[in-house]
């Protein structure tokens, strides 16, 4: 929609002509949610695309991806040889709400920067233990793992005027054996649980979000087993733990939740089928 | 800041605004095929290609089009050459109201050859409220339905089919008005409240404003935004603007501006004083005597039952003896039922545009089912003549029953009348959810008694429906509600209690099915648990109790009234659906907790509305041998016009593309009460056939005298008048001797839609549902249909396909949610879901084989019924595979799972393998 109270946009060619943050101003990336939500506080939007990051840099130590990258580049992202992580790219870009053509435009930092407990892009980056490199607004850069990046609903690490710049994916995470569950109420429609779990050098992770206010990270030496994955569950999301919207009712959540980490963990025993 | 970009291959300089998206910036540069249904980028109904590919335009920056080349959908064919997915949507009419269309042609355009095989995904950003999607499924699988040149009986194409998938159809707001300003509405945020002062000052000061409408600028007239053809049938407790508010998000002030923009500003800057007031949001506790009063200012002359006690109306009656029927039955069978607040989700929200024209008349353009009855409460309003009020439609872009009902015009017209200027108001799809009408939520308790062999000796309802802040349509519905969804059974013992009462929530209203769709939820509900309790087959209880021709139709009282069994087809639904439920469906999906079941359902609904529904029609000769249809009745969606063109065309033996329609203008014909109760072919159907029946007589006569035969000696053929011994004499000719005499050739048709028959549905579903998860899959839907003669198979079918997917929608996940505060929780398409492609199950159609005396050609209505057996169907459905009665809707999967679990009495499940 028409966003009436800008009047001024910024389109600045390199970190140094961002300027001075101020109240008001806005990151534009794709677009796709800040179009979609009007906030009569916002007068000037500060346009990333024009930053011109490149989207994806494969190195051999793994993927760098740009916060500006959308979904659907993220879809074809080259990975390195051997990597188990371009199906579970997709299903994550897949598993945004809005629809193909909306990937088209809807950047992997916009995703996160939103924080909206069902972000895809949240499971996919704590599943494979992204690196997020953001850029505080006096200048310098910082890192924070990816589980610690999202506080609650649409509640972030990210200072006023800090941006973030990146994700880097590591040649190993692209590596890692993986599950996935995901539902909604209905078919194809926003998650209220969406799990991953994936098989590390020493054990067994699993990521929990869209069932909960922010995105939680279990992380196992070995693979538990059936009661101890449980309890390990119920001990970190108590039954008032879980997220409550028009999404799905909270016991619901909680419920799938645990269904779903123990479906992920016979899945990645080779004991049933995906 | 200044760009070039191209679009639909011309290079333009633009200069959008900083924040300004595409979709405005292409509506501006003069594409107005470029929709808005949400303007958030969840309906797709303003998907564009930039660079060829698809975006939802409404969430892109429009700086963003600097150097790329934009295809709208005008763009999308070569010439006058069709783009082969225009023409595949045209040939399968893959459209009814065509509101979505553009985006869905052009996002499937840029499918590639992967995302057609998998419609579901790639189509989950193109919402469409109308078709169910099979439609459209059927235009990219390049099926072809559509015929042309076929009188009734035949699927003829919709005349405005080519306009619809080129973008050429005009909708209410699709018209350049010189001079056109912008009004914003501002709205409270208390469910109850007094306006203490309200200062607009700081909002005229903004650059732009031209005007600021507050109470004190309304007239004191007291209406009802329920439109009728009697409109004393309905409450009088509404004003244009009102200084107590009784829900939140009702319409404090208006600013019209010359930019939306400016507009919005001006509401900012309104500073309203409110006296916030206790209010009652729940349907129960209004009707305590210390609750909170919503209209207790108001008196008599309003027509509530009991402002006092919240009340708009209530009613009881009884035939026989209940108590004695319930004494003689050998099983009793209880069920209470509840039925939640759905939006109607039309893709075109409520809009208008208004001027006064050269001769200083009221012209509103609006997006409504009911121009005539809209002009004359604007009349009344505004102490108007009515020939001082003209009101008018372009296409209108869906309604389901909400655009019966002024909820845009009123304001508008009074802000032309204040400044004078041309003012449009398109509400935003937030305030469609949050503000705008819902059905009517309805808690329902059903009591059978019957013999053991099922006979029913006792039937008694008692409903409660919730109109909330306004009386509008709570009347007519539960009336409606409580009529021929009894009526259908046989029985001599009934008693029917009812209530509406106010609430300080949004104001229920009109919604396809009428109240219906809500009382036959909790009927069929209880019929399928007496079933279950006689040991019956649901099928032979209702072989048993429903009422055949010959029996009288009675609800709750031995009134007369005039519906007739014009034609009967219950009998051939019932075996219809028993008979397509043997065959299996889907294969259950694989795996230990899928349970599967079978559940039915009927509905029976009267062909007419009844206390009177009028159409008046005019029909012509042109001077080049073509007709000229003038109705009254509006087209959104529901093919109504289609059907006039077949009906004038079979009267005059002519094809249907033989006749130009003039349609829902209240300048081109005396009146219609308007296109709701399915009348569309019923009364207005009637009255063009009775126009061109007419003017087929004249023609002939005017033929006879032209070469000295009798009349009876002339026929009536495609082009021309075939005379006795093979002389012909074309239609032209003929014009052009009527002409030459001083007369036209141009006859009147009227329909007063009475007597009235009854319609009926029948809809039968396989399930599986997953015990551990909640989910529902549909294997097998089919609902059969007696609608006396099919006009259009297409087009019936897809009224029946589309009734069945809103009905979905409606029995599986769609809620209006209200918070403790009386504010809707979820304002959006993306927490309120409305069935996607992926939601909406093949559904097979079928036709019971009837002819009715009283409709046009032996047809009757079908629109709002497919709707209504829906939900106690598929809720029967999950009964009967899993043992437990779910009595909410929508049986959603959180919902389902706690009912499943709570059924199985489980504290605490193992989650171990």
């Amino acid at each position: 929609m028409d966003l009436n109270t800008i009047t001024a946009l910024h389109r600045p060619r390199s970190r140094a002509e961002i300027g001075p943050w101020r109240a008001g101003d806005a990151f534009l990336a794709g677009g796709t949610v800040l179009f979609a939500a009007p906030d009569p506080d916002r007068t000037r939007l500060i346009d990333l695309a024009s930053l011109d990051w490149p989207a994806l840099t494969l190195t051999p130590e793994g993927l760098e991806i740009a916060a500006t990258c959308t979904l659907a580049q993220l879809e074809e992202a080259p990975l390195p040889a051997g990597a188990q992580a371009g199906d579970l790219i997709t299903a994550c870009c897949h598993a945004l709400y809005g629809a193909f053509k909306v990937r088209n435009a809807a950047t992997i930092g916009g995703n996160l920067c939103t924080a909206l407990p069902a972000a895809p892009m949240a499971a996919l980056v704590v599943a494979l233990d992204a690196t997020l490199t953001l850029w505080p607004a006096e200048g310098g850069e910082r890192q924070v793992a990816a589980a610690d990046f999202i506080l609650g609903p649409q509640q972030t690490v990210l200072a006023p005027g800090e941006m973030l710049r990146s994700i880097f994916l590591s040649t190993e995470a692209l590596g890692r054996r993986w599950a996935l569950r995901r539902m909604a109420l209905n078919d194809l429609g926003r998650n209220a649980a969406l799990l991953v779990g994936t098989l590390v050098e020493d054990g067994f992770a699993l990521t929990i979000t869209a069932a909960t206010p922010r995105p939680v990270h279990l992380a196992f030496t070995g693979m538990p087993d059936a009661a101890a994955l449980d309890a390990v569950l119920e001990e970190a999301i108590p039954p008032d733990g879980y997220y409550d919207d028009v999404h799905g009712d909270p016991a619901w959540r909680r419920h799938l939740t645990r269904l779903f980490a123990q479906q992920i963990r016979s899945e990645l025993l080779g004991e049933s089928a995906p | 800041m200044s760009l070039c970009l191209t679009l639909n291959g011309a290079v333009l300089e633009a200069d959008p605004r900083p924040g300004q998206c595409l979709r405005t910036l292409l509506r501006e540069l003069g594409a107005l095929g470029v929709k808005r249904g949400c303007d958030v980028g969840d309906c797709g109904a303003c998907t564009v290609l930039v660079d060829g590919t698809p975006v939802h335009s409404c969430i892109t920056p429009a700086f963003r089009a600097e150097g790329k080349s934009i295809t709208t959908i005008e763009g999308l064919a070569d010439g006058d050459t069709l783009h082969p997915v225009q023409q595949a949507f045209l040939d399968a009419q893959g459209f009814q109201c065509g509101f979505c269309t553009a985006g869905a042609i052009l996002t499937v355009s840029a499918l590639n050859q992967a995302q057609r095989q998998d419609l579901p995904a790639a189509l989950k950003g193109n919402l469409c409220r109308c078709t169910g999607y099979r439609a459209i499924a059927d235009a990219v699988a390049g099926v072809s339905h559509a015929e042309h040149g076929g009188a009734c009986g035949h699927s003829h194409g919709a005349p405005a089919g080519r306009a619809v998938v080129t973008g050429e159809a005009r909708y209410t707001l699709d018209v350049a008005v010189p001079g056109l300003t912008h009004m914003k509405l501002l709205r409270g945020p208390h469910a109850h409240a007094r306006i203490r002062a309200i200062d607009t000052m700081a909002a005229q000061a903004v650059p732009g404003v031209i005007a600021v409408l507050t109470h004190h600028d309304a007239p004191e007239t007291l209406y009802s935004s329920a439109r009728h053809e009697i409109a004393t049938d309905d409450a009088d407790d509404t004003r244009v603007l009102d200084a107590v508010v009784r829900h939140v998000g009702q319409r404090i002030a208006a600013v019209i501006a010359e930019t939306p923009a400016a507009a919005e500003e001006g509401c900012r800057r309104i500073v309203v004083d409110y006296e916030v007031l206790p209010a009652v949001l729940d349907p129960e506790a209004a009707r305590t005597p210390d609750a909170p009063r919503v209209h207790g200012d108001k008196g008599p002359e309003s027509r509530i039952a009991d402002p006092a006690c919240n009340l708009l109306v209530a009613f009881s009656g009884e035939v026989g003896s209940v108590a004695g029927g319930f004494a003689d039955a050998d099983v009793v069978h209880e069920e209470t039922v509840s039925s939640q607040r759905v939006q109607h989700a039309h893709l075109e929200t409520h809009c208008a545009i208004g001027w006064l024209d050269e001769a200083g008349r009221l012209v509103v353009r609006a997006s409504t089912q009911v121009p005539f009855l809209t002009r004359d409460a604007l009349a009344r309003i505004f102490d108007l003549p009515r020939e001082k009020v003209r009101v008018l439609t372009g296409r209108v872009g869906g309604g389901f029953g909400a655009k019966q009902e002024m909820l845009v015009e009123d304001i508008v017209a009074l802000a032309v009348l204040k400044t004078g200027r041309p003012v449009q108001l398109e509400l935003t799809r937030e305030e469609q959810f949050a503000v705008s009408t819902t059905r009517h939520p309805m808690r329902i308790k059903v009591r059978l008694g019957a013999k053991a062999d099922g006979t029913l000796t006792a039937f008694e309802m008692d409903v409660l429906s919730n109109t909330g802040a306004y009386g509008n349509h709570g009347s007519g519905t539960l009336f409606h509600g409580c009529n021929e969804s009894v009526q259908v059974y046989r029985c001599p013992n009934k008693k029917v209690t009812g209530a509406a009462v106010y609430t300080h929530t949004l104001p229920s209203g009109a919604f396809r099915g009428y109240g219906l769709s809500q009382t036959i939820f909790a009927i069929e509900t209880a019929m399928d648990g007496l079933a279950s309790k006689l040991g019956l087959d649901p099928f032979t209880l209702r072989r048993r109790n429903v009422v055949v021709p010959g029996d009288p139709m009675i609800a709750w009282s031995p009134h007369p009234h005039d519906v007739e069994y014009g034609s009967y087809g219950l009998d051939q639904c019932l075996d219809l659906v028993k008979a397509a439920l043997v065959a299996p469906g889907e294969p259950p999906p694989e795996g230990p907790h899928w349970r599967t079941g079978q559940g039915m359902a009927l509905a029976m609904i009267d062909t007419i509305p009844p206390r009177g529904h009028h159409a008046h029609a005019r029909m012509r000769l042109l001077p080049d041998g073509a007709y000229e249809l003038a109705v009254g009745t509006v087209e959104f969606g529901n093919g109504s016009h289609t059907v006039h063109a077949q009906i004038a065309a079979e009267a005059l033996g002519t094809r249907p593309e033989a006749i130009r329609l003039v349609t829902s203008d209240t300048d081109a014909v005396e009146h219609d009460t308007g296109a709701y109760g399915s009348t569309g072919i019923v009364v207005a159907g009637r009255a063009s056939l009775d126009a061109a029946t007419k003017l087929a007589d004249a023609i002939r006569a005017l033929a006879a005298g032209e070469a000295g035969v009798r009349p009876d000696d002339c026929r009536l053929m495609a082009e021309s008048v075939t005379l006795p011994g093979g002389h012909m004499l074309s239609l032209a000719e003929i014009a052009g001797a009527a002409e030459a005499a001083g007369t036209e050739l141009s006859t009147e048709g009227w329909s007063h839609g009475s007597p009235r028959s009854v319609a009926f549905n029948v809809h039968g579903f396989s399930v599986a549902v997953n015990t551990d998860t909640g989910e529902v899959r549909i294997l097998k839907s089919v609902q059969a249909a007696d609608a006396g003669r099919v006009m259009n198979p297409m087009q019936c079918r897809g009224q029946v396909e589309g009734g069945v997917a809103q009905a979905l929608g409606a029995a599986l996940y769609e809620e209006i949610l209200i918070d403790a505060t009386g504010a809707v929780v979820n304002p959006a398409f993306r927490h309120y879901h409305i069935p996607a492609f992926a939601d909406v199950p093949k559904t097979e159609v079928l036709f019971a084989d009837t002819y009715d005396r009283l409709g046009p050609f032996g047809a009757k209505s079908m629109s709002e019924s497919p709707f209504n057996p829906v939900a106690a169907a598929l809720g029967n459905a999950i009964r009967n595979a899993t043992g437990v009665r779910i009595t909410a809707t929508p049986f959603a999967r959180d919902k389902v799972f706690k009912a499943l679990t709570a059924a199985r009495g489980e504290k605490e499940r193992s989650y171990l393998p």
